[in-house]
């Protein structure tokens, strides 16, 4: 498959350039973008921010490496990020990602992100949310939800395979 | 009857408030940058005059403003350091990155009230002859930068951004960059490097300071988001009544974070230091206390990297006695006041504004191997005592909480920790150790016991 950048969106990141007096600093919006339309970081997406920002491509991959938020590769469709900080652990987080895990078949004890085989979820412990009054708290793909109670995750396992 | 005290937070909860520019419009929004906008210049008696943007800068220093972010740094002083003869241009960046665990205040604003940090910010550039200002928000916050990239839009509409605001002559751009899950971002020399589109490794203080070799090696002012919110308020309400809020040298409200074992978890905003601890923890205002037949075992006061303080400790403080005379005072834990000297006199920070509230039904060896699990993750790994030691640390505590430790894992980790702390180039080596030699050394039986039960268990399994 050969990588294409929509019109459109070459015309948003062109235009984010402009925020910036130096192009490199676009790196990270150009990054996000890319995941945005594309799913995930592919090495077509480094060479091509590369080419756009005029610089080597390890310059955007060491990027890509070192935050946390980047993928080199497919997420599920509903992305279920679960927070694994003291004030969410102390109010079950773990056992949380434990349920979702099983009613999903991954395997719990493994720590890194797990995508089902079907390609429909991504479960993942992350830090800190920022919003710790409402633990325990599950970044559900760009949506925060607050106090997930096992019933919750239930219905959003329901929901996610639906689609 | 310790009660909140709404200044910035003021709106954002009330029945009908948007975050929209109507809205803050029809709540008085931006007379504050209207009011700067139209100051003279101050004769002063020795014949000189102060040009408005001095004025506000004064302002800033008189309100004792400290920052909110972390440090608890006064604004007007840092302020005050930025190069002004450089003839480079100077930048400001809104720390909007809110990652230290136990803290959501900043989402408050961002969320419900982002003209405020807008208005906030466009006065303190201009009084700072900023051109181009930016808001580093973190990368797990989509909703928040579409939000301010929406009340971007609608102050440049207005012209309270863009050229020439208000027919002032003044140019201001504030863009909205994302942050992509790393903690790091949050201290402000990271935050610099990964806008400059690099891994957000720190940089070493001397010689990068920001106030002089900040974004692109010009001079920059990093200020947290509640802290620039307040600058907004210094100037509506005169630095001097401002400063009236709050205690002498912790002036103003700020928003606390309580999260953990109350009933009522939330924010708050109060003025620094007029309510305790205890009345933050068990007033109905506020957490409504812990949950039935539970007693209080510690509080992190500050942000995960805040020293630990145990149920029952008490603090030597500073007290005016009835004589008028300053005298050490014994204070108990619950009635240390929630401000920045308090904290520090009781060898812990406030920090962030973020406590976290830990109950007799939590065991300390398993709080601190989360919080060292987030360390261990978080370290940007330039610093080896940082990089390896955080791991260490982790890997230890991993030990003692799955039932491999051992009885000198106790003091093995308080080694690690020792020879993190001021061995590194900036200050996450000491957010990672302090929590690791706070709670050791006050629960140094807990984690013992638990090393030696497990000494004790191997030593059967073996024969
Ligand atoms: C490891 C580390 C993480 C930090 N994280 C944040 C953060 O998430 N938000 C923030 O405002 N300040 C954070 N800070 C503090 C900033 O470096 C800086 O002091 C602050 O943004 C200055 O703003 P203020 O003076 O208005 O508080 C952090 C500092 C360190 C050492
Ligand atoms: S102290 Fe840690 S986080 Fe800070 S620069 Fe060194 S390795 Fe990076
Ligand atoms: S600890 Fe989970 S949101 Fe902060």
């Amino acid at each position: 498959m050969s990588f294409a950048v929509p019109a459109t969106l070459e015309a948003q990141l062109d235009e984010l350039v402009t925020h910036y007096p130096q192009k490199r600093s676009a790196s990270l919006m150009f990054l996000h973008a890319l995941q945005e339309h594309f799913g995930y970081i592919s090495r077509d997406a480094v060479e091509w921010t590369a080419r756009k920002l005029g610089l080597q491509p390890i310059n955007v991959y060491e990027l890509v490496t070192f935050y946390p938020m980047f993928r080199q590769e497919p997420l599920g469709k509903t992305h279920i990020k679960v927070c694994r900080t003291l004030s969410c652990a102390l109010a079950g987080s773990s056992e949380l990602r434990t349920h979702f895990c099983s009613k999903l078949g991954l395997d719990a004890h493994k720590h890194a992100p797990q995508t089902t085989p079907d390609g429909k979820f991504t479960v993942e412990f992350v830090e800190c949310l920022a919003d710790c009054g409402n633990a325990p708290v599950v970044l559900l793909n760009e949506d925060l939800l607050p106090k997930v109670t096992p019933a919750r995750a239930d219905e959003i396992v329901a929901k996610g395979k639906l689609k | 009857m310790p009660q909140e005290h709404r200044l910035i937070l003021k709106h954002a909860d009330q029945s009908g408030y948007t975050p929209d520019l109507e809205c803050y419009l029809r709540h008085g929004g931006y007379e504050s940058l209207k009011k700067v906008l139209a100051l003279a210049p101050r004769d002063l008696p020795e014949g000189k005059k102060l040009s408005p943007q001095e004025q506000v800068r004064e302002d800033v220093k008189t309100s004792g403003l400290r920052g909110r972010g972390g440090a608890g740094f006064s604004a007007g002083i840092k302020w005050s350091l930025v190069d002004r003869k450089s003839g480079k241009p100077i930048y400001l960046i809104c720390n909007a990155d809110e990652s230290e665990p136990g803290t959501f205040k900043d989402r408050q604003i961002i969320h419900k009230d982002p003209h405020q940090l807008l208005e906030g910010m466009i006065i303190s550039c201009w009084a700072n002859d900023v051109k181009l200002a930016y808001i580093y928000i973190r990368g797990e916050m989509p909703h928040g930068a579409k939000l301010l990239n929406t009340a971007i839009a609608e102050a440049r509409a207005k012209n309270f951004l863009g050229k020439n605001i208000l027919g002032s002559g003044y140019d201001l751009e504030i863009y909205v960059h994302r942050g992509a899950g790393s903690y790091i971002c949050g201290e402000e020399t990271g935050l610099i490097e990964s806008l400059e589109g690099k891994r957000a490794y720190p940089r070493i203080k001397p010689p990068y300071f920001p106030a002089v070799l900040g974004l692109y090696m010009c001079p920059t002012i990093v200020n947290n988001v509640e802290t620039l919110c307040a600058v907004k308020h210094i100037v509506a309400m005169g630095a001097s009544e401002y400063a009236k809020l709050g205690t002498p040298n912790n002036t103003g409200t700020r928003i606390v974070s309580l999260s953990g074992d109350v009933r009522r978890p939330g924010y708050f905003e109060i003025e620094v230091g007029k309510v305790t601890i205890g009345e933050l923890i068990n007033d109905p205002a506020f957490g409504g206390g812990l949950r039935d037949g539970r007693k209080l075992k510690a509080i992190i006061p500050g942000g995960s990297s805040s020293k630990i303080l145990k149920a029952g400790e008490t603090f030597k403080l500073n007290r005016k006695g009835s004589d008028g005379q300053m005298a050490k005072v014994d204070v108990p834990l619950l009635d240390l006041p929630y401000d920045f000297d308090s904290l520090m006199a009781a060898g812990t920070m406030s920090g962030s504004g973020a406590i976290i509230v830990l109950d007799d039904t939590r065991n300390i060896v398993d709080c601190l191997a989360n919080i060292a699990e987030f360390y261990a993750h978080e370290s940007c790994g330039q610093c080896t005592p940082c990089r390896e030691g955080s791991l260490w640390m982790s890997k230890a505590l991993h030990r003692l909480t799955h039932g491999h430790g051992r009885k000198a894992d106790a003091d093995y980790l308080l080694h690690i920790a020792q020879n993190i702390q001021g061995r590194t180039i900036c200050a996450f080596g000491e957010a990672c150790a302090w929590p690791v030699l706070s709670y050791v050394n006050k629960f140094k039986d807990d984690f013992e016991a638990k090393g030696a039960g497990d000494e004790a268990k191997a030593a059967v399994t073996k024969h």
